[in-house]
């Protein structure tokens, strides 16, 4: 500390106001860093007022417990050096369960502050705290603050610099005396290197036997049996086992400064309860639900969020451009009604205050500079280029609605009642309660719909969630299944209507079976995840954080997504452009004597030739299907356009009945034909979910293991469906039937097959447990 | 043996003691369900689990599953 560098830890338990406290001292500009080795989030920045204090928020946690890798990495960062005091905050309106780890962050021996939050609550509720009391009781210093209203906040940190010049104590808190003698025992037989304020700590850590702590202190053998013996003792003493015992005296203290400390009113029934008593009720609580998440995918994907998406696609990226304010819309409109075939000479910029589309604007001034019209630059920055920003940007606004909600409804703690009356069904298949947010707004679109895992805590739920979300169709996918019908059936509008629920059955089918096989495998094996949550008091959010979540949200995915989604437009743009024609390679369109159809030329169809194989037992072995399934992996809706222009069908539209007749020409049979659209709408989504995914896995491995396994799924689902429409309608036989039969029986197998041994169930251990007490 | 899972909506109890291993039991004790904790459950979700229960003055959800662990009076 010669520099007078302040490291302050901001330790708590989650939804004690330790984030809206963080967001008020720093204001905010702190950035995000992975833990080395977990993915668990941890923030820094300096503090507002004093650029030499350093604020590390920690991860939200109950216990320094070894078990869950957020409690690992707080503790590992506590007992690191680099901090030079922890400020606890803890939530004053919830004292007991608070304290639990407050104590435990004292015995680690660093110098703490104690922030009593959300004191405004406490004094609303007729509760009366006794901090000089607690203080001498906790033997460290006790701050009433309110971080929502900003109370306190100077005080404490004149307290925390305070804090930071001593050198931290030895606990003042105390067990039961019997307790007390072994961990006195312990305490001797630390070696000598484990300083004064730390032997506490270690001496309870190796009393509970904790694995991370042993390796650390590395006793030598005579004193590792010793301790052993110790603990072993006592254990019989007491008939409980040491963590209980710990946990039991630190909840026996807490009981003790309660009964001292805390004078509470009268209790009377909180707002909250009355809240809860309503949204969550056994008959309501359905209901409820869904009217919220319909308002929630309404505002975000159908009408408010939809309309913004629309117009930055089509006129501000696009090539319609806008008016201001709307003014000379209706004119212009009605000019080119009027105008009918030239519609293309009316001028819109005579209607009213006309502001082009950047393409076009892009697109006027490099003519402006001398670039050739329709040219190699041309194309690359507006065909390459400004469109892949816009199937980016595009997608922001919707995301931005869509976090506003989701967010809010997660801060004021409704996330917490979904998961709660949702899980029964979701835990099936190996999600949880909190996957259906995700999977509801992927109907829409997949990008905020992958985001949306980001409130899902569990490791493990939430990559299951991410791999198997986008099965679900999206808006995009729309026009294919369109498509798809009209070829099939002739006709999009009226039979199409029954038809096209069936790929959404399809979609909830993949969500479940993958649910169903994944759980199964090494991948996600192990215990299943406890689902012990606290339901936290509904309170309205601060301002503040929620503005935050939203920008942090948002901005991860345009700068993140936006770097990979952008490369790859530019990648298919250079693969469907540039290819060989009459012996030279280069861009296409500027070739002498090269066709309309230059994409026959290109790299794209040279690729597709290439990996075309890999379809033919699908049904659809042309590089052109390929093609299509590729250009869908820049955005869904593509493949319609892409159809068009690669059988030729101008101006075509998934409406267009010569398009379906030269779509269904593409391939041998219908069956070919709806395993074509059943892969393209189960494999890998578009590059801007792609960019999603990867961002929430934050894992290179997990993004291929996902993308991989969604592109391995769908091809199989379109196996058979061609293979059997091959069996079953036409009586065809032969080696990729028996593939198909294989597959199908290998896959029913591992969806009803029971959880394998390796697993940990309840039951066995309940069984387990019950043998123990009979015996 | 009784367990919280079979505590009806509405009645209070003791845990007697926990069960099973490892981090869910820990975490069930960090959580504040120790041997001698009186508890409330409060409600059941709609789809009849998990069921919510009131103890050390704050709201926890638990799974029938796991309430299985916890041995109750």
């Amino acid at each position: 500390m010669a520099d007078s560098q302040i490291h302050v830890a901001l330790a708590g338990n989650p939804n004690c106001g330790k984030t809206t406290l963080f967001n008020l001292i720093t204001g905010a500009n702190g950035y995000v860093g992975n833990w080395p080795g977990v993915t668990v989030e941890k923030k820094e920045a300096k503090l507002l007022s004093d650029k030499n204090v350093t604020i590390t928020d920690l991860p939200g946690i109950y216990s320094l417990s070894p078990y869950s890798p957020e409690e690992q990495c707080s503790r590992d960062y506590l007992m690191s050096g680099e901090p030079d005091v922890v400020v606890q905050v803890v939530d004053a309106t919830n004292l007991e369960r608070n304290l639990y780890l407050a104590l435990q962050v004292i015995e680690t021996g660093l110098p703490v502050v104690v922030a009593l939050n959300m004191a405004d609550l406490v004094e609303k509720n007729g509760d009366k705290i006794d901090t000089d009391k607690l203080s001498k009781k906790l033997g460290c210093p006790v701050m009433m603050i309110s971080a929502l209203k900003n109370k306190g906040i100077k005080e404490l940190f004149e307290q925390v610099k305070k804090s930071a010049a001593s050198k931290g104590e030895v606990p003042e808190h105390k067990f039961d005396s019997s307790i007390e003698d072994v961990l006195d025992h312990i305490e001797n037989n630390l070696p000598a290197s484990v300083p004064a304020n730390k032997r506490r700590y270690y001496a309870v850590k190796l009393f509970e036997r904790d694995a991370d702590a042993c390796k650390l202190i590395n006793l030598t053998k005579e004193k590792a049996a010793r301790v052993e013996e110790l603990v072993a003792q006592c254990e019989q003493d007491c008939d409980d086992d040491a963590e209980s015992i710990i946990t039991g005296e630190r909840y026996g203290v807490i009981a003790h400064i309660i009964d001292e400390c805390l004078t509470k009113a009268p209790a009377k029934m909180s707002t909250s309860e009355k809240i809860d008593r309503v949204v969550t009720n056994r008959i309501l609580g359905l209901p409820i639900f869904v009217v919220i998440m319909f308002c929630v995918y309404y505002i975000a994907v159908s009408t408010l969020g939809g309309t913004v998406t629309d117009f930055t696609n089509d006129q501000l990226f696009g090539t319609d451009g806008w008016y201001v304010l709307g003014q000379g819309r209706d004119a212009y409109d009605a000019a080119v009604e009027a105008a009918g075939d030239d519609a293309d000479s009316v001028d819109p910029a005579q209607y009213g205050p006309y502001v082009p589309g950047i393409t076009t604007a892009v697109h006027d001034a490099l003519v402006a500079g001398g670039t050739e019209d329709g040219g190699l630059v041309d194309s690359l920055v507006c065909d390459g280029i400004v469109a892949g920003i816009g199937a980016i940007m595009g997608f922001v606004p919707q995301m931005f609605l869509l976090f506003v909600m989701l967010s809010f409804l997660e801060d004021c703690g409704y996330m917490a009642r979904v998961a709660f009356i949702m899980d029964r069904v979701f835990r099936r298949f190996g999600l949880s309660g909190k996957s259906f947010i995700p999977m509801l707004v992927t109907s829409g679109c997949g990008v905020p719909g992958v985001m949306a895992t980001k409130t899902i805590e569990n490791e493990k739920d939430r990559r299951m969630t991410v791999m198997t979300t986008t099965f679900i169709p999206c808006g995009a996918k729309l026009p294919i299944i369109a498509l798809l019908m009209g070829s099939i059936i002739g006709d999009s509008s009226t039979t199409a209507a029954w038809i096209s629920p069936l790929f959404y059955f399809l979609g909830v089918f993949a969500v479940i079976g993958s649910g169903l096989m994944l759980k199964k495998t090494k991948l996600f094996a192990g215990r299943p995840t406890p689902f012990v949550m606290e339901l936290p008091a509904y309170h309205f959010p601060a301002i503040r954080s929620w503005a935050l979540h939203v920008w942090e949200r948002c901005w991860a995915f345009i700068k993140k997504a936006g770097t990979v989604i952008f490369a790859s437009t530019v990648v298919v743009w250079f693969l469907s452009n540039f290819g060989s024609y009459n012996g030279s390679f280069g861009y296409l369109p500027a070739m002498d004597g090269i066709s309309e159809e230059f994409m026959d030329y290109s790299v794209l169809a040279m690729l597709g030739n290439l990996v075309s194989w890999i379809f033919a037992p699908l049904g659809f072995s042309t590089w052109q299907a390929t093609a299509l399934s590729v250009s869908g992996l820049v955005a869904k809706e593509n493949v319609v356009a892409t159809a068009g222009s690669l059988l030729s069908v101008a101006d075509a539209a998934e409406t267009d009945p010569s398009l379906w007749t030269a779509f269904a020409g593409m391939f041998p049979t219908m069956g070919a034909c709806v395993a074509f659209g059943a892969f393209n709408l189960l494999c890998a989504p578009c590059f801007a979910a792609m960019g999603a995914i990867r961002n929430q896995m934050d894992s290179g491995k997990w993004f291929a293991i996902a993308i991989g396994y969604e592109c391995a799924f769908a091809w199989v689902i379109g196996l058979f469906i061609n293979q059997f429409y091959n069996l079953l309608v036409l009586g065809q036989f032969g080696f990729w039937t028996v593939v198909a039969i294989v597959l199908l029986v290998a896959m029913l197998f591992q969806i009803f097959r029971p959880m394998p041994k390796h697993a940990w169930t309840d039951e066995d251990e309940t069984n387990a447990a019950s043998a123990a007490v009979s015996a | 043996m009784k367990t919280l899972g079979d505590v009806k909506v509405g009645e209070s109890s003791t845990i007697v003691k926990l069960h099973g291993e490892g981090a869910l039991r820990r975490h069930l004790m960090d959580l504040g369900l120790i041997k001698g904790t009186s508890f409330k459950v409060v409600k059941v979700a709609p789809l009849g689990d998990p069921v919510e229960i009131n103890v050390r003055g704050y709201e926890l959800s638990i799974r029938k599953e796991e309430a299985a662990v916890v041995e109750v009076q």
